[in-house]
Parts: C-alpha cells; structure tokens; sequence
C-alpha cells in the first residue's frame, strides 16, 4: 500500500534521527554543502555524509549540479506525503478521543443509575436494589 | 481549559506510546474501554464507520472481539486475549487485526492514572519485531499508527542545530 510511490518505511526510518532532522531543518532554510551541514554538530564529515546518504537514499535530499560544490537540498515530496499520512491517521485517533471526551462528558453529568442503563443498554434490567 | 494533546513516542524500536488526557476520574474512563455499550459510542476511527460488534469478556484469560462496518459494505475486525487487568488502572491485551496488518499479533497495554480530577491515558502498543511495526507504520491502520508524528512534529519544530 504504497500511494504515491515513496517509501515511508524509508522516510520514517530517516526522520528517526535528531541529527538527520536537524539536517532537513538546516536544507528547510535553502541548500548548503556538506561542510556548511557538518559544522554546526560535533561530528566528522564521514559521519554526516553517512547521514546524507540515509536521507538520499529516503528521497528526502538530493544533490545540486555544481560538480565542486555538490550542495544538498531539501525534496519536498516524501516529507509531504508523510505528513499527509500521519495526519489522516492522527485525526482518526483524535476523533475517537473527542468522541470519548463526550461520552466521559455525559456519564460525569449523569446519575449513576442512568450510567448503569447506559451500559446494560438492550439486556435485561438487573432488579432495584433496596435503600439502607 | 487548554486542548488535550495527542502525544505519541517510540521509546523502543518494537514499541509506539501514545498519550491522551481526558477529564474524568479513572473509574469512568476505565469503564468507557471495558464495557461495550460504552466502547461502541466512541472507539470507532473514520467517519462512517460503526461498530456493530463488540464483545468483551472481562477476565484474564477472557477474549474480545471487536467489528467495524461503513454503510457500503467495507468492514474490518480484530480481536484479542486479555492478559493483565487491574481495575481502574490497567488492562493488558493481545490485538490481532483479521487482515495483520501488523506482522503478528501485537500486546497492548492500556494505563490510567487519574490526577485532580483528570485521566491521563497511555497506550503502548508491543510489535512482534521493529519490522512488524515499521510494516505497521506503513500500512497505517494500527494503534501504532501515529508514530511518526512525533518525529515530524520534532523536525518542524526543532532549531537547525537540533
């Protein structure tokens, strides 16, 4: 089930790292090189490439032209398609919950013999139990 | 009152938290996911969708089976065994969608801890492997569905120096 094409195994894996997303937020302000990626992070420029390699291999990043520069850039595409998936599913999620909200609304304004009716809704009604 | 926020995390590579607070005392929210004339008024996903059956026999070692269906004939179903339950607190269970669309049966724990009046609830749903739940991520029709938001959420927000 793939819908567009990308992979979201391989985008989210990518994303599943602060360094690889502190990447796509610096490449979110406009392409940079791999020295210009490495400075900001304690880290050798083999380890950022590794990263870059990740997040090239997701789609998430590609390479200009400029043969000496090979600046990165931001491709907007499987981040976009992420964000679409997650949000679809996260307001199937936030929908239950409201509609939870509602119900826990209407059970707190509600005598608890009322609750009880709620709940046995369709079954026999259990017999009154006498007051003390 | 501020808006109650969804908040999902991956602690572990086999495991997606997902935490919600609501306002009323744990004793009703556990109700509202054990009784099925409860759980029918809301657990029910996309619009359209009923849930036609929901049977739940609450004891450890007892099963449950739940059934959802959209006016158009589309339907879905999973089911499970109990395997933990501490009234109000907990309940531990197997899942199986009919369709596993999880690589494998997956245990979910649900934990209610009631503070001022309020119910923080947290899912935490147990994949079979990191494969199962990356499979899962990508079908997407899962408790653990919403991983990733975290991550996204975190990368829109985050300062370029992380």
């Amino acid at each position: 089930m793939k819908p567009h094409g990308y992979n979201l195994d391989a985008t989210f894996a990518a994303l599943a790292d602060p360094t690889r997303r502190a990447i796509l937020a610096r490449l979110a302000d406009g392409e940079a090189t791999v020295n210009q990626l490495a400075e900001p992070f304690d880290m050798s420029q083999p380890a950022i490439s590794k990263h870059l390699k990740v997040l090239e291999r997701a789609g998430l990043i590609s390479r200009g032209r400029e043969a000496q520069r090979r600046p990165r850039k931001l491709e907007p595409g499987p981040l976009t398609e992420a964000t679409d998936w997650i949000e679809r599913y996260r307001r199937i999620w936030e929908a239950n919950y409201q509609r939870l909200d509602a119900l826990l609304k209407t059970m707190k304004a509600t005598q608890k013999k009322t609750i009880d009716a709620l709940i046995n809704e369709g079954k026999p009604r259990p017999k009154k139990r006498k007051r003390p | 009152m501020t808006k109650p926020e969804l908040k999902v995390t991956t602690p572990s590579d086999r495991e997606a938290v997902i935490t919600r607070v609501v306002d009323a005392p744990r004793g009703m929210v556990f109700d509202a996911h054990t009784k099925p004339a409860l759980v029918q008024r809301w657990l029910l996903g996309p619009p359209g969708w009923t849930m036609p059956v929901c049977e739940i026999d609450l004891r450890v070692g007892g099963k449950y089976r739940y059934e959802w269906r959209t006016e158009d004939g589309q339907s879905m179903g999973m089911g499970g065994t109990f395997k933990e339950i501490v009234r109000p607190s907990r309940i531990v269970a197997t899942q199986l969608f009919d369709q596993d669309w999880t690589g494998g049966e997956t245990i979910v724990s649900t934990d209610i801890v009631e503070k001022n009046g309020k119910s923080t609830i947290t899912t935490t749903v147990r994949y079979s492997s990191r494969e199962a739940r990356d499979a899962a991520l990508q079908t997407g029709m899962t408790s653990g569905m919403e991983m990733g938001y975290e991550l996204l959420e975190a990368l829109l927000q985050e300062p370029a120096n992380g």
